[in-house]
C-alpha cells in the first residue's frame, strides 16, 4: 500500500481534514513502482473502476476507507504502463460514469475523455509535445471529387514546413486522419520529426470516412477510392515522388484493415503501410464472435492469410497487449516475414486508444520513411 | 595547399537564433556563400540577409548544387562516372559499418568491464583496432577519390571548368566566405567536384554545423540514439582540412549521451588525438594562421568522460 495512504488508514478514522491534507499533498492516481492505487473521494453508494483491458475485469470497485468519503483500489500494473479509464460513481440509485476528478491527464476521443493512468515508468514521449524550434507545417483543405462515392469528399492535407513546389515528397495517407489530427496530435509529432531529422519532409492526406465501419471494413469501393480516384489527385495537386517505396498508407483500428486491404487490392501501389491495432478479425475455423460489422473484415483477413501475396514492401505493426485484438496482429507478422515482406512489430502496455497510436509515430513513421538524420547537420 | 595565414571559423548551429552576423566586419561587404548542404534549398538566402547587421552587405550565392546539376546534364560521361563512384562510396560505408559494429561492440564491453590488470590491455587492443579501422577506412575512400581524380580529371573537363571560373571570379570578389550546414554528404562533393577549397586561398571563412565538419580533416557521423539503427560513429570522408586535429560535433547535446561517461570517453579516445568539439547554438571557435585563438561556449569531450569548457 502507498505510504501516504498506509498513514492516513492509521489515523483511523481519518477526519475530514486529514483527508483534505492527504488529497493536497499528493497527486493521483497514487503511482508506485509495484502498482497503482486509484482514489476517489466523494459521497456515494457504490464506486468502481471502469477499465478497458484484456485480462482484467472491465469493472473492479473502490473500497470504502471505514466511515469516509475516501475509496480506494490497488491495482498491480506492470511499469511502464498507460491505461485509460473512468470510474462508475452510484449516487441516489443512479450510476454515472465520469473522470477520475483528481487526475489532470484526460486522453480524448470520438466519444469523450477518458481519464489516462501513467504507471511507473511511462513518460510521455517529448516528440508527442509542441516545440518552439520546429518550423510548423501547414494544413490545407483539397476536395476530391469522387464518382465512386457520387460526391466530392473534403480531404486535409499537411504539407510540410518549407514546402516547394519544385521539390518531391513522398506521401503518406491516414485513415481517420481527422481524429489523428484531433485525438493524436499528428500535426505536432510531424512538425517535431521533420525538424528532428527523424523522417524527411513529406505530405500527409488526412481523409476521413463517411461510415468507417462500412467503408474501412475491406471496402472494395474506399480501396479503389483511395487508387484511383484520391492518389490521382493528390498527384495532380501536389508535387511528390512517383514510386510506390514513397507512399505509405496509415490506420489504426478499423483504419488498420482498411490500409491493408487497399494495399493488398492494389498491389505495387503502396509500399509502406502502418498499421496500429489493427481490427484483423479473423477465424481459422467456423465463424468469428466479434459482431457483425466484422463479418467482411473477417472474409478479408481469411482470405488474406490464405493468399497474402506481397501487398507492400516494408510495414511497420503494432499492438497494445491490453487489447483484444493482440492475437490477431501477433498472428499477422510471421505471416508477412514468410512472404518476403520486411516487417517490425512493437508490443506496448497500452490499449486500443489514440494515445498509444500517437506514442507509436516515431517508431512507425522512421521505419516507413526513414529521415536524413544521420547526414544532415543544420 | 591552404595558407597556413587564413582566419578560420566554426560555428555552431545557426537556428533557431544565428551569430555568423555579429562575427562580420564593416569592411566585409560582399560574401560569398555556401549552401550547397541545403540542397533544393540552396540559395534560400532571405533569413540570413534579413538579420540585422546584413544592410548593405552582398551575399554572393555560390550555388554549388546547381552548378553540379548543370554540368552534369551537360556532361553525362562524368554524370555516369560519378554515380559509379558514389556506388563505390556506398558499398565501402557499407563493408566498414558491418566492421564497426562488431568492433564497437567489443570496445564498449570492455570499457564497460571492471578494472583489472588483464582489461587494460584488452581495452587498449581494442582502441587499437577501432582506431585501425577507421583508418583502413580512411585510406580506402581517399583511394577511391583519387582514382576518380585520375581518371576523369573532372577540373579539366569543360563543363565543370566553366563553373570553377565563374566560382573563381566570385570568391576573389568577397571578403569572407560563410559554409553553411546540412547534409555534409552533398557538401563535401559538390565542394570537391567543383575544387572549391583551391579557390579559398586567403579567404575568412566561417563555417557552421556541417560547414565546419566538411572543413576539418575527418568528417564523422554520429548520432548516439536514432530512431532506427545502430547509432555508431563512423568516419565517413576524409575533409578539407582547412582546420587540423578537431572532429567538430554539432547539435552534440541532443545527439549525444554527453552524461555517459563511458561513450563520452570512448569517442574522445578513438579520435585521438583530435580534440572532439561540440558546436552547440552560441559556440564560436576561431584559428588563425593554423592555430586557435578564440573560443566562446566552447567545450570538448575529455578522455575521462567529462565534457569540458575549452579555452583558446
Amino acid at each position: 500500500m502507498n505510504g501516504a495512504l498506509r498513514k492516513l488508514e492509521q489515523a483511523a478514522p481519518p477526519t475530514a481534514q486529514d483527508i483534505d491534507e492527504f488529497i493536497a499533498s499528493n497527486s493521483f492516481p497514487l503511482v508506485e513502482r509495484q502498482g497503482v492505487t486509484f482514489v476517489y473521494r466523494g459521497e456515494a453508494e457504490e464506486v468502481a473502476l471502469r477499465i478497458f483491458i484484456q485480462g482484467l475485469p472491465a469493472r473492479q470497485p473502490l473500497e470504502r476507507m471505514d466511515d469516509s468519503d475516501l475509496w480506494t483500489l490497488f491495482l498491480d500494473l506492470p511499469r511502464n504502463s498507460r491505461i485509460e479509464y473512468k470510474f462508475e460513481v452510484r449516487q441516489q440509485g443512479e450510476n454515472q460514469w465520469i473522470v477520475d476528478p483528481l487526475n489532470p491527464h484526460v486522453a480524448t476521443d470520438p466519444y469523450g475523455a477518458n481519464s489516462v493512468l501513467r504507471s511507473f515508468g511511462y513518460e510521455r514521449p517529448a516528440w508527442t509535445l509542441p516545440d518552439a524550434a520546429a518550423r510548423p507545417g501547414s494544413l490545407v483543405g483539397v476536395e476530391v471529387p469522387s464518382k465512386l462515392f457520387d460526391a466530392p469528399r473534403r480531404t486535409t492535407v499537411y504539407l510540410p514546413a518549407r514546402f516547394r513546389r519544385l521539390r518531391r515528397y513522398p506521401l503518406l495517407i491516414v485513415h481517420d486522419g481527422e481524429d489523428f489530427l484531433r485525438y493524436a496530435d499528428i500535426k505536432v509529432v510531424l512538425d517535431n520529426l521533420i525538424h528532428r531529422l527523424e523522417i524527411p519532409p513529406m505530405i500527409v492526406a488526412l481523409t476521413q470516412a463517411g461510415d468507417r465501419l462500412v467503408e474501412y471494413a475491406a471496402n472494395d469501393r474506399h480501396a479503389d477510392w483511395l487508387a484511383t480516384e484520391l492518389l490521382p489527385e493528390l498527384e495532380k495537386e501536389f508535387p511528390l515522388l512517383g514510386e510506390p517505396a514513397s507512399r505509405a498508407l496509415m490506420g489504426a483500428s478499423f483504419g488498420g484493415v482498411a490500409s491493408l486491404h487497399a494495399a493488398w487490392r492494389h498491389p505495387g501501389l503502396f509500399d509502406r503501410l502502418m498499421l496500429a491495432s489493427g481490427s484483423f478479425a479473423f477465424s481459422d475455423i467456423g465463424a468469428h464472435k466479434r459482431g457483425p460489422v466484422f463479418d467482411p473484415v473477417a472474409a478479408f483477413v481469411n482470405e488474406f492469410r490464405n493468399s497474402p501475396g506481397r501487398p507492400a514492401e516494408r510495414l511497420f505493426i503494432c499492438c497494445g497487449i491490453y487489447e483484444s485484438l493482440i492475437y490477431e496482429n501477433r498472428s499477422l507478422v510471421p505471416l508477412l516475414q514468410e512472404h518476403g515482406m520486411q516487417v517490425r512489430y512493437e508490443e506496448v502496455r497500452d490499449a486500443h486508444n489514440w494515445e498509444n497510436w500517437r506514442d507509436r509515430l516515431q517508431a512507425g513513421l522512421t521505419w516507413l520513411f526513414p529521415g536524413p538524420l544521420w547526414m544532415v547537420y543544420e | 595547399m591552404h595558407s597556413p595565414h587564413r582566419d578560420i571559423v566554426f560555428l555552431g548551429p545557426q537556428s533557431p537564433r544565428p551569430t555568423v552576423q555579429s562575427l562580420l566586419g564593416p569592411q566585409e561587404r560582399v560574401l560569398c556563400m555556401i549552401s550547397a548542404g541545403w540542397r533544393e534549398r540552396e540559395g534560400e538566402l532571405d533569413e540570413l540577409e534579413r538579420l540585422e547587421g546584413m544592410a548593405g552587405r552582398e551575399v554572393l550565392d555560390l550555388a554549388l548544387y546547381r552548378r553540379v546539376d548543370d554540368a552534369f546534364g551537360r556532361d553525362t560521361e562524368l554524370f555516369e562516372a560519378h554515380r559509379r563512384r558514389q556506388n563505390r562510396l556506398k558499398e565501402a560505408q557499407r563493408l566498414y559499418r558491418l566492421r564497426l559494429g562488431h568492433a564497437l561492440r567489443a570496445a564498449r564491453e570492455l570499457f564497460a568491464s571492471d578494472d583489472g590488470d588483464l582489461l587494460a590491455a584488452e581495452r587498449r587492443a581494442a582502441m587499437a583496432a577501432l582506431r585501425a579501422l577507421d583508418a583502413h577506412h580512411l585510406r580506402r575512400i581517399r583511394r577511391i577519390h583519387d582514382s576518380f581524380e585520375k581518371e576523369w580529371q573532372p577540373a579539366a573537363r569543360p563543363a565543370i571548368a566553366a563553373h570553377a571560373a565563374e566560382l573563381a571570379a566570385l570568391v576573389a570578389r568577397a571578403s569572407a566566405v560563410l559554409v553553411a550546414g546540412g547534409h555534409v554528404g552533398v557538401l563535401l562533393n559538390r565542394m570537391r567536384l567543383l575544387g572549391v577549397p583551391a579557390l579559398l586561398g586567403d579567404t575568412r571563412v566561417i563555417a557552421w554545423s556541417a560547414g565546419a565538419m566538411a572543413l576539418a580533416e575527418r568528417v564523422v557521423l554520429f548520432h548516439d540514439h536514432p530512431p532506427q539503427g545502430a547509432g555508431d560513429p563512423e568516419v565517413l570522408d576524409a575533409g578539407f582540412a582547412l582546420v587540423r586535429g578537431v572532429v567538430p560535433l554539432p547539435h552534440a547535446a541532443v545527439r549525444l549521451r554527453l552524461d555517459d561517461a563511458r561513450r563520452v570517453a570512448l569517442f574522445a579516445r578513438r579520435f585521438a588525438p583530435s580534440l572532439c568539439l561540440p558546436l552547440e547554438p552560441g559556440t564560436m571557435l576561431r584559428w588563425r594562421n593554423g592555430a586557435l585563438t578564440e573560443a566562446q561556449a566552447a567545450t570538448r569531450l575529455q578522455y575521462r568522460g567529462k565534457v569540458r569548457e575549452l579555452a583558446a
